[in-house]
């Protein structure tokens, strides 16, 4: 961008007029060349300030977090149900140099998180199956058929604010119209992965719109003029070009659901040990973190939990931004 | 639809174009899409309809006091929300003050300030700030931030213990956790939100003025001042609007460091409770009147995110329409 530096210092040579100040600079007052360096300061400052406790936050994650994940009991045991006996339980017990007293009860704990990361596999997967193809399809309907017309703008604009729907109300909504209707059966993983999928689909739907939009009308228009109907022409030519951006998409969504706690709260359940079937109660990585977080002992695993979320999470994160980098069509507009 | 039995026998133009077999597929595939587009009106209805009616009981045994009553005793089946929804209030407030000046001073540095190779990265640092889950924060806040806070809030309550309105509003610290944890930690969390939709609306603003600006010898301020900010005030509001619905909607990271207790104070270092934090700790165990108080906040919570997001989505829809303009 070609933007006037009116305090960049005066470039230094050699001829004895140089001590003088640029032109543009003199003519600036002390304090509007001040007021100009705090609002630079500013825009500088909030991007620090907002960078330092994400910086934080994942340092302490890495800190506290890396020995138990980093241990194959974290990915093929049960959760421990004992580890309160830990914080309140004291022993007498003996030190080297022959003193009694007592210390912290130390039970053998094994530290495993098989059932929460199984649990937030199965329910972020089966959202993701439900609302990717829906979303797809309801873009292709926004994009290809609908366009600027009445309904289509009002289903755009009810998706926008559908996103903006706190998620704890979609937890409510399908425990009122799943959970609560299904009493003891109805808390399982496939609740769960229905209030994820109510939370992805309108991202899903807007950022797949959004891909659409990009395919050139040219690609559209030479498919027609060969003949071929619009139902082909939207499945073989429009989808594929537009793919690497609703991937991309769909795995930020993805990436979004799989941290969502307040939607599982009410709709899994518990378990302490791994269920791989959609029926029946379950557990995810989040749901572990909240319970474990205010409970006495629970710290380390909510830590180890926190952490493989986090990697969970990234991983989708920035192989979204991966495909939609490396494989972005390069639309000549 | 064409009966195939009364077509005559001889080739038509339609087959020719693939009629028989191309326009039943479709129809097919239109209406398909067009019932996945209209599902999300129907999940929409179905939230406000399958809520209300499981909230009912609560609505209809409270009345008005419901929203407007300050007794909040679930052993006793007294459901005023008005504590709660203040202290949802509070927090939306703290979190916006927080928020707002660091996302419009990120999106004018990455929009006026950065240098272009250094900009995608800047994003990727919102990107992955975004992608923190909520509960991530709270744990983080819970159990590193509060216990240092709590002594930040005390030595500040000591500082302005003389100072009369000061010292009702940064009283003392019980635990650490407080309103104002709750809206350091939301607020911090809405940056991403915020900024990645201001800085879509500073992009508009037509370049040929803010070369006339600096043409005229403004300085970059000068220019951020008199050009970008009268072109975009639409669209900031309607972005700080968007931010405060997230805050309001933000549940587990408050649940954890809000305190669980709903009252009404100036105390911002004291204890509170928002309301879809006493939801997501309650909905479990609760029944009855008491499940269906709680269902019944949620319902508050949807109407009042709705509307925000409504107006907010008018607001930015505005503001970018003069894109075309450029």
């Amino acid at each position: 961008m070609a933007t006037v530096t009116v305090d960049a210092p005066t470039p230094r040579t050699a001829d004895a007029s140089s001590a003088q100040h640029h032109p543009l600079q003199s003519s600036l007052s002390r304090g509007r060349r001040t007021r100009n360096r705090l609002a630079n300061a500013w825009m500088i400052l909030s991007l620090a300030i907002a960078a330092v406790p994400l910086l934080a936050v994942l340092v302490v994650l890495v800190v506290k977090g890396a020995g138990l994940i980093a241990s194959t009991d974290w990915w093929t045991e049960s959760i421990p149900s004992n580890v309160a006996a830990n914080a309140f339980g004291t022993q007498e017990a003996q030190d080297a140099f022959g003193n009694v007293g007592t210390v912290a009860k130390t039970e053998e704990v094994v530290y495993g998180m098989q059932p929460a990361i199984v649990g937030t596999l199965l329910t972020t997967g089966l959202a993701a199956l439900l609302s990717i193809p829906l979303g797809i399809a309801a873009a292709v309907y926004l994009n290809e058929y609908g366009g600027k017309n009445r309904s289509a703008s009002t289903i755009r604009f009810f998706t926008d604010v559908m996103t903006g729907v706190p998620s704890v109300v979609m937890g409510i909504f399908v425990y009122t119209v799943w959970v609560l209707n299904f009493e003891q059966s109805g808390r399982s993983g496939l609740a769960g992965g229905l209030a994820l999928a109510c939370l992805m689909l309108p991202v899903v739907v807007r950022s797949a719109e959004e891909m659409l939009r990009l395919v050139p009308n040219s690609l559209r228009e030479a498919s027609a003029a060969l003949g071929t109907p619009k139902w082909k022409t939207t499945t073989r030519v429009v989808l594929p070009a537009a793919m690497p951006g609703i991937t991309s998409g769909a795995m930020l969504a993805i990436a979004r659901a799989a941290g969502e706690t307040a939607p599982i709260l009410f709709t899994v359940g518990v378990v302490s040990a791994t269920n791989f079937s959609l029926f029946g109660q379950n557990t995810t990585l989040s749901a572990q973190i909240f319970s474990n977080a205010t409970q006495p002992g629970g710290e380390s695993i909510a830590w180890g939990a926190a952490l493989t979320l986090i990697v969970v999470v990234m991983a989708f994160t920035l192989a979204a931004r991966f495909v939609s980098s490396k494989f972005a069509v390069r639309i000549d507009q | 639809m064409t009966d195939l039995s009364l077509r005559p026998a001889a080739v038509t133009i339609d087959d020719l174009a693939g009629d028989r077999n191309a326009t039943r597929p479709d129809t097919l595939f239109s209406n398909g899409a067009k019932v996945a587009g209209y599902l999300v009106l129907v999940i929409l209805a179905a939230i406000a309809v399958s809520t209300t009616t499981k909230a009912w009981p609560a609505f209809r045994s409270e009345g008005v006091g419901f929203f407007l009553s300050d007794n909040w005793v679930p052993s006793q089946g007294h459901f005023g929300a008005r504590a709660i929804i203040y202290g949802t209030l509070v927090v939306s407030a703290i979190a916006l003050v927080v928020a707002v000046p660091l996302s419009i001073g990120i999106a004018l540095f990455i929009t006026e300030l950065a240098p272009r190779r250094i900009r995608s990265s800047i994003t990727t640092v919102m990107d992955v700030l975004a992608s923190v889950p909520s509960v991530v924060f709270g744990l983080w806040g819970f159990l590193i931030l509060r216990p240092d806070l709590k002594d930040f809030y005390n030595g500040v309550a000591d500082a302005v213990s003389g100072i009369p309105v000061l010292r009702s509003v940064f009283g003392e610290s019980l635990s650490g956790q407080s309103f104002m944890t709750a809206g350091l930690i939301v607020g911090l969390m809405i940056v991403p939100i915020i900024t990645s939709i201001v800085r879509e609306v500073f992009q508009t603003v037509p370049i040929n003025e803010k070369h006339g600006a600096l043409a005229l010898g403004s300085t970059r301020w000068e220019m951020i001042r008199g050009v970008v900010f009268p072109h975009s005030t639409g669209g900031v509001v309607g972005a700080v609007m968007l931010g405060l619905g997230r805050a309001m909607g933000e549940t587990i990271a408050v649940a954890l460091v809000i305190g669980a207790s709903p009252q009404i104070t100036a105390n911002l270092f004291g204890q509170g409770e928002a309301m879809p934090s006493v939801i997501a700790r309650n909905l479990n165990e609760a029944s009855g009147n008491y499940r269906a108080a709680l269902i019944g906040l949620g319902v508050g919570l949807f109407a009042l995110t709705i509307l925000i997001n409504i107006s907010a989505r008018l607001l930015v829809k505005r503001a970018n329409a003069t894109k075309g303009a450029r």
